[in-house]
């Protein structure tokens, strides 16, 4: 296990890059602690899979050095950095059985076989693979494959990290729920440093302690889950998080008035006064669920008209027109349905303002 | 147009992929086909398609059997999983082959290919070829060529399975607007419940080659006809506990008993399956009719605006889903709040006997 420091890295698939634009990863300078469960965020086309190949070494980077536990391992290839992998399809070899599957890496690295026995066996006992350790691989579903998979990125006791490429893409809504918990049970378990690399916002929030939003080649953000949600600094960062994304809406100032064409939005009066001395395009946001529909107006509400309202089961989204611009609100299931004009409510404490898309704070 | 399956059957040597299939189309239509994978969701896409032969029963198109007949002689457009673009040709050109081939004339093609571009947003990349697109700007193109071919069956079998998350929420909005406008039977496969609820329109329920239930998606997610309909349909995973009707009572475990609720009034005393969704449980009390279960923390998972708690119930594993960010520590004894008036009730054989909205019990079983 390994504490992970990326100094300085860039990297560029071309041979002479020119401006940042040729630059797949631009700046990217982190460290990453020892025994922590860490993701990686992001659109396709972020970055985020040539930074995991940097970090495992399948790519050495243009600019800057990696370091596993202070130790410069920039231009070691992934066989000598000692870390596990496990990618989105499942890799393993369909003629041995399952046993042998989890045996392999094991065995590869000559460890005696009462040991390779007995981490095989907890491996599979954890990963609830235990019933087929005697059975092919080739005959088992899409879900088992993939569970034998993590199953042999987890066997070795002793690695650096154990990285996690988009694992659970293949796999079925309802395994995801068992797998994930699995994979966060191991991790409570063992504490090795996890990196997870992936797409699916759920999947990064719920399984890691800390979570690397990615975008157009760097980390914009990075944060607990509930800072991403509640204090997103950037705002691609509120888009890409919470389903749906946040609410933006082009503004102007008028002491700590937010104008919205004739709309006027009461901000936080400190927000407000560093709104005033920033420079850029201000930007009100504020997430579906926190947009308040009502029904009569009151002090501060703005009117707004209902478009359409989608029953999504638990709760329904209700998008909304408001000065031309389209917003969208969370309704729980029990609350009444709102049609034709509404009266929406902007509570301070959610309303963040952005100035040419970074939260001012 | 009108799409009728009668009686199908897709067996291949001892496998089952097709058993009994009885479903109705009606042009304009959009229906969702839900299942978990190996469900037999893409078998009936493609007997649907005429691409397999069932191995028994009729597909009625219009009143006409053409059961067996080819696939070129059908119309129909399909997009698959796995984005299939011709390569070698540019974006404009894999929009058009259909157009081109039908033999239309070609300021005609040009503007029918620039409106499904548009429609689309992918007008930019109309010189470009596949590889030098992102996976879902190929799906894109895919989906774009689908629809100029102007079919009177639109097939998609979970088109959006490989794009990003963010990618798929906007092009699900998108799809849904560019469907309704259309007058194509629209079918779309999905394992994913939140999917299906999105779509909307009318849902096919299907398991190991079966339907298990048909009817309006929304009316489906609220009264699951049978257990395994509750679970297929619900992310988190539904929760069930075993329990009895006495009289009055209703007895779960060894902890809970509450009074039963008006509709569960028609129930003979016995044993039952008490199903209720995530967000339906709390951590803290919200009625006074709220019945109590006292569980003992598994994992916790906590997603930005809401936390996951994963806890156990003699012997029952259960998901609660809450507002907000909750620290809850693994261990921990916590007590679940329920109000009696949220469960399914299914009888030992797994079908629904009592559903929350009462009365207008009107799913369609098959």
């Amino acid at each position: 296990m390994a504490r992970i420091e990326l100094n300085e890295i860039a990297h560029s698939y071309m041979a002479k890059p020119k401006g940042e634009s040729d630059y797949a990863l631009k700046r990217i300078h982190n460290v990453w602690d020892d025994g922590s469960a860490f993701a990686l965020l992001g659109p396709s086309g972020c970055g985020k899979t040539t930074l995991l190949n940097i970090i495992s070494g399948l790519i050495t980077p243009s600019k800057g050095r990696v370091l596993y536990d202070g130790k410069d391992v920039t231009e070691l290839p992934p066989e000598k950095r000692n870390i596990a992998q496990v990618f989105q399809f499942p890799v393993l070899y369909d003629t041995m059985s399952v046993f042998n599957n989890l045996a392999f890496p094991l065995r590869n690295r000559g460890i005696h076989e009462t040991q390779v026995k007995k981490r095989v066996l907890e491996v599979a006992e954890a990963l609830d693979l235990t019933p087929f350790l005697n059975m092919r691989a080739a005959g088992l579903a899409a879900d088992a494959k993939q569970k034998i998979s993590l199953g042999r990125g987890l066997v070795r006791s002793n690695v650096a990290a154990i990285l996690f490429d988009e694992p659970l893409t293949v796999i079925d809504p309802q395994m995801k729920w068992d797998l994930r918990r699995k994979l966060k049970e191991i991790h409570e378990q063992l504490m090795q440093t996890f990196i997870y690399v992936t797409h699916d916002q759920v999947e990064a929030l719920t399984f890691a302690d800390q979570v690397g939003v990615m975008f157009e080649g760097e980390i914009v953000q990075i944060g607990s889950p509930q800072d991403l949600f509640e204090k997103p600094e950037h705002r691609f960062v509120g888009y890409f998080i919470g389903s749906p994304g946040m609410n933006f809406l082009e503004c102007t100032l008028e002491g700590n008035v937010a104008r919205v064409d004739g709309a006027g939005i009461v901000l936080d009066e400190q927000i407000a006064a560093k709104g005033h001395r920033a420079r850029g395009k201000l930007e009100l946001g504020i997430r579906p669920i926190y947009l308040e529909i009502h029904a009569e107006s009151a002090n501060g509400m703005v009117p707004a008209d209902v478009r359409a309202v989608e029953d999504l089961g638990s709760y329904k989204i209700v998008t909304l027109t408001l000065a031309g611009k389209t917003l969208k609100a969370n309704l729980p299931e029990d609350q009444p349905v709102p049609e034709g004009q509404v009266w929406l409510g902007f509570p301070p404490q959610w309303t963040k303002l952005f100035a040419d898309g970074w939260l001012i704070k | 147009m009108g799409l009728s399956l009668q009686h199908i059957d897709k067996i291949l040597g001892r496998e089952i992929h097709l058993k009994d299939v009885n479903l109705e189309f009606e042009s304009g239509s959009r229906t969702v086909i839900l299942g978990r994978t190996l469900a037999g969701k893409t078998s009936l896409l493609r007997v649907m398609a005429g691409l397999d032969r069932p191995s028994r029963g009729k597909i009625i198109v219009n009143g006409k059997n053409v059961t067996g007949a080819s696939v070129r002689k059908r119309s129909v457009a399909m997009v698959y999983q796995q984005f299939i673009n011709y390569p070698s040709l540019s974006v404009y050109k894999n929009i058009a082959s259909p157009l081109k081939i039908a033999g239309v004339k070609k300021t005609e093609i040009e503007r029918q290919v620039h409106e499904a571009a548009e429609m689309l947003h992918i007008e930019d990349l109309l010189d470009r070829l596949p590889a030098e697109l992102s996976g879902g700007q190929q799906q894109r193109v895919a989906i774009a060529r689908a629809l100029v071919k102007d079919a009177e069956l639109l097939l998609l079998d979970e088109p959006l399975v490989n794009l990003d998350y963010k990618l798929r929420e906007e092009l699900r909005v998108e799809l849904q607007d560019i469907f309704k406008k259309g007058k194509a039977i629209v079918v779309y496969t999905t394992t994913e419940p939140t999917e299906a609820l999105m779509l909307g329109g009318n849902i096919v329920v299907i398991d190991e080659g079966r339907i298990l239930q048909t009817g309006s998606t929304a009316i489906v997610y609220r009264h699951p006809a049978t257990l395994k309909v509750a679970k297929v349909f619900s992310d988190p995973p539904i929760n069930y506990l075993k329990g009895t009707i006495q009289g009055d009572t209703a007895r779960i475990g060894q902890h809970i008993e509450f009074p039963i609720e008006d509709y569960m009034k028609c129930l003979f005393d016995g044993s039952y399956m008490f199903s209720v969704r995530s967000n339906h449980l709390f951590l803290s009390r919200n009625a006074k009719e709220d019945a109590e279960i006292p569980a003992k923390v598994e994992l916790t998972e906590i997603n930005g605006s809401e936390t996951f708690i994963h806890a156990n119930y003699d012997g029952s594993r259960m998901v609660v889903q809450e507002k907000g960010v909750r620290s809850v520590h693994i261990g921990v004894e916590i007590t679940i709040y329920v109000n009696p008036h949220y469960f399914f009730v299914y009888d030992g054989a797994g079908a629904l006997v009592a559903s929350p909205s009462g009365g207008v019990f009107d799913a369609k079983l098959k």
